[in-house]
């Protein structure tokens, strides 16, 4: 595992170009399940990795800490574990630090030292910050000044597990299979082809309980990244997802827009059709693309965006990369290949190709089945 | 006084081809061509030619070709042809050097030294011929964010004035006065049917072209030429002229010969008198006072329309430009050193100021460092020749450029540098009525229309090479750069990185 964090790129030039299977599964009825399903998928979807990452994403992972927030932190030494370890304590109220149980896997060479904690907020270092802002700032803290350290999930009763290799072995190496449930699971497997792998490139990329899984080349990169710079976000992981990563915190957590707007800002409708729309909706669309048309990713992808409760999959606005989306009772599934779905769910109420930049979300019915989310429900309520 | 300059230019005429019928005399306005009463024959005149090639294109027979002349002074790097010429013509006139259009020296320019992206493989290209292609582009302030009622599922947030316009190029500021009359209205008519601007410049608006408003910045400089409230409210934007690329920190002078009946009640000045504008605004010598210009055209508007305020880029550009978006500019048009003009002193036009591709870089990085550039749109202008400048202008962060040269060699231009003697044979920069009807609108807007598409079509087709499909995703995405043989401070200050890395 290379530290690539640490290297200097004043350009900023460090997007990966990416080919990948991407896979997304959930139960609207908020019934939580095993990653047998998601590993079936993925494993079938093999040939669209080369092994150099994959991961995935639960969430109605820690029902016994949902209001703790869940780091899982990769590192390269010993010092770097100290180093971040004294820093979290003293920034966070830690309530337990323990190492994510692995499984030695003939594959997964290297592995960094892999734990996780789960922390409070100390209200008194807030300083008037929103916990969740506090929460970004110290993670692109750790994950900017701190040598040898990465944090790669910090959301709230949720996680993601990542690494380099192919997605049946990472899912092996982290017993996902055995050792977790969820009432969502979305997974990835990279084919980079510029970068060496690297355990933090793999994706979900995610900060705090967002996920993003990509599948595609984001040719506006460039200024994406740098309209997001304005806004205090920074680059660190040398790939182009961390932008849809940072998009989505931005317009949905800061600028409170729903997930359907979001998807209407990075896939935004072609002027043409925007044109044909009446007085108020030509208005409404002609705002969103001059005020966020920095935000448009151009070029091909297929994303599915996850957070608590809901799981987003959008394309780009001409369909460049494949996206199915499938129903079955409450299931919703979202796949590069219609074979993958079939595979864990033979039987379909419906199977479908969705328009390029048409969002398919997928939400649970009812407030979530787990304490944790319940207790988030009413939080969510209260503000 | 005898002259000692030489000639400057050789017209060569094939007397066998040459059949005396007087074309090349009408049309040459420098009188370079003669009928000789003796013998019958056209004859020339050399000493009068300025290369510009209006009787070369009209005569009928292909009997005219013009060079250079050979005449060459002893090869010295420091003491050169045009070096000893200047100081024989202010010898002989104990004046300035004046001349038109942009500096033609031998500054690096730097679109020349920076290459465009394309995909392969990894991310397919987009034919532009079978896909969408999105040029439409807006100008205007915008908001940090949108407010937006979950309740109702609107937008609560309002947009400042905003502009639409289809191809992310204008027109350049060129005052009615300093282009004929003719000129302006092909400008307007294929702005309003291209989907684009074109800026008035100093000389007030023409009562014959207020039904093109839709499509018209005003300008309001220091001269208040032609400022009146319908020339205000006529207008899609306003823009204060604060400086010219062509010559930063002067003033501007349209020469009595040129202040025409029309242009004297365009300007609302006395005909046959020069029409002098100040070097600097008078009620603007600080920032602050700025901003009270910025806000009276704003009040006299009624906050309809945007204000965009035009520098020539000078060396602190972008702390200049920080302030005028501050000050409430809705647009800031940066016009480089290459920008051209109908008149200035050549010493300043070839020597003040600096190239737009760096200003421009150093604008877009500060406002954003700043965290202000979405309150105001760029506009850069100042040299821009073709669509590879263009693309390579929006990628390195502008919102659009404008185009003055470029516009005008549509319209017959050949860039010969005797914009200032009003005797343009092209109809262009005139006002002589019997030249500006060389002009025929119809045909000039067509001809405006023409490179508009022309070279749209050409943005389109690298857009989808580099695998983009809206040009709003490649403005300031300066990824999509490379420079080759720039130093790492070049390089650092456009923010691109050296080709190959």
């Amino acid at each position: 595992m290379k530290d690539l964090n640490r290297i200097n790129n004043p350009h900023g030039d460090d997007k990966v170009n990416d080919a990948c299977s991407i896979f997304g599964m959930m139960d609207t009825s908020g019934r939580r399940f095993g990653g047998g399903d998601i590993i079936k998928a993925m494993t079938l979807m093999h040939d669209r990795g080369n092994g150099l990452g994959a991961g995935f994403a639960v969430y109605g992972l820690y029902p016994n800490f949902p209001q703790h927030y869940a780091f899982h932190i990769m590192y390269l030494s010993r010092e770097a574990q100290q180093e971040v370890e004294s820093f979290l304590q003293d920034q966070f109220c830690i309530d337990l630090a323990e190492e994510v149980p692995t499984q030695p896997t003939p594959a997964i060479v290297d592995p960094p030292l892999i734990r996780r904690y789960f922390a409070l907020a100390h209200p008194h270092r807030l300083e008037g910050r929103r916990e969740d802002d506090y929460v970004v700032s110290q993670v692109m803290r750790i994950n900017t000044q701190m040598d040898g350290a990465f944090v790669f999930s910090s959301g709230k009763d949720m996680g993601v597990f990542k690494g380099v290799g192919y997605p049946e072995d990472v899912a092996q190496f982290y017993r996902l299979e055995t050792d977790y449930q969820g009432y969502l699971w979305t997974g990835h497997s990279r084919f980079p082809t510029n970068t060496p792998g690297w355990w933090g490139g793999a994706h979900p990329f995610s900060i705090l309980d967002w996920t993003v899984i990509h599948n595609g080349e984001i040719s506006s990169y460039g200024i994406n990244r740098r309209y997001l710079e304005m806004y205090g976000y920074h680059c660190t992981m040398h790939t182009d997802t961390e932008v849809i990563a940072y998009a989505v915190d931005l317009l949905i957590r800061q600028h409170e827009l729903p997930l359907e707007v979001v998807a209407d800002i990075l896939a935004p409708p072609l002027w043409s059709e925007i044109d044909r729309q009446g007085p108020e909706k030509k208005e409404f669309y002609t705002t969103l693309r001059q005020v966020y048309g920095s935000l448009l990713l151009n070029g091909p992808f297929t994303i599915v965006v996850a957070h608590r409760g809901e799981m987003i999959g959008l394309t780009d606005r001409i369909r460049l990369r494949p996206l199915t989306a499938a129903t079955r009772g409450d299931m919703l599934y979202l796949s590069s290949e219609e074979s993958a779905i079939r595979l864990v769910s033979p039987k379909l109420d419906r199977a479908w190709i969705p328009m390029g930049g048409e969002p398919i979300v997928g939400r649970l019915k009812a407030s979530l089945p787990t304490k944790a989310a319940k207790a988030a429900v009413k939080e969510s309520i209260s503000h | 006084m005898k002259t000692f300059l030489p000639n400057k230019f050789i017209i060569e005429r094939n007397h066998g081809r040459c059949i005396h019928c007087q074309v090349c005399v009408n049309q040459c306005s420098y009188e370079a061509h003669y009928l000789d009463p003796f013998s019958g024959e056209v004859k020339s005149r050399d000493r009068n030619c300025t290369n510009c090639h209006r009787c070369v294109a009209f005569c009928p027979t292909e009997a005219l070709a013009i060079r250079c002349s050979p005449l060459d002074y002893v090869p010295n790097r420091n003491w050169t042809g045009e070096v000893i010429e200047d100081i024989i013509k202010q010898s002989e006139s104990g004046a300035m050097v004046l001349t038109g259009m942009g500096n033609d020296k031998d500054h690096p320019i730097y679109w020349d030294k920076l290459l465009l992206n394309a995909s392969q493989v990894t991310n397919p290209s987009i034919d532009p011929l079978r896909e969408p292609m999105e040029l439409r582009t807006t100008l205007g302030r915008k908001p940090d964010r949108l407010a937006y009622d979950k309740a109702t599922g609107r937008l609560i947030t309002k947009l400042a004035p905003q502009l639409t316009i289809n191809t992310p190029i204008i027109f350049a500021a060129m005052s009615y006065g300093a282009i004929s009359l003719t000129a302006h209205e092909s400008l307007a008519r294929a702005a309003s049917i291209a989907g684009t601007l074109y800026n008035t410049g100093e000389g007030g608006l023409h009562k014959s072209l207020y039904k093109y408003g839709a499509n018209t910045i005003v300008q309001v400089a220091s001269g208040r030429f032609g400022v009146h409230p319908e020339y205000l409210d006529a207008a899609a934007a306003i823009e204060i002229k604060i400086g010219q690329g062509a010559k930063p920190g002067i003033g501007g002078h349209l020469p009595g010969e040129k202040v025409s009946a029309e242009v004297s009640v365009t300007r609302m000045i006395p005909m046959g008198t020069d029409a002098l504008s100040p070097a600097p605004h008078h009620d603007i010598y600080s920032i602050e006072d700025l901003a009270q210009l910025i806000y009276a055209l704003k009040e006299a508007t009624n906050y309809t329309k945007p204000v965009i305020v035009k520098i020539s880029a000078v060396h602190n550009a972008a702390a200049i430009a920080s302030g005028m978006v501050r000050a409430g500019a809705d647009m800031i048009c940066l016009d480089g050193l290459r920008g051209s003009t109908g008149a200035a002193p050549k010493i300043i036009r070839d020597n003040v100021g600096i190239p737009i591709e760096l200003a421009l870089a150093a604008v877009d990085t500060r406002l954003r460092q700043e965290g202000i550039r979405n309150q105001t749109s760029i506009i850069a202008s100042g040299g821009i020749r073709n669509s590879g400048d263009v693309i390579k202008a929006i990628a390195l962060g502008a919102d659009a450029v404008a185009i003055g040269t470029a516009a005008l060699v549509a319209l017959g231009c050949t860039v010969c540098q005797m914009c200032h003697t009003g005797k343009c044979p092209w109809g262009i920069a005139t006002t002589n009525l019997a030249l500006t009807k060389r002009i025929n609108p119809d045909i000039g807007t067509q001809r405006l229309v023409n490179l508009l598409r022309g070279w749209s079509l050409e943005i389109e087709d690298m857009l989808g090479g580099m695998g983009i499909n809206a040009l709003e995703s490649l403005r300031g995405n300066r990824l999509h750069l490379r420079g080759v043989g720039l130093t790492d401070t070049e390089l650092e200050i456009l923010g691109v990185k050296m080709a190959g890395a």
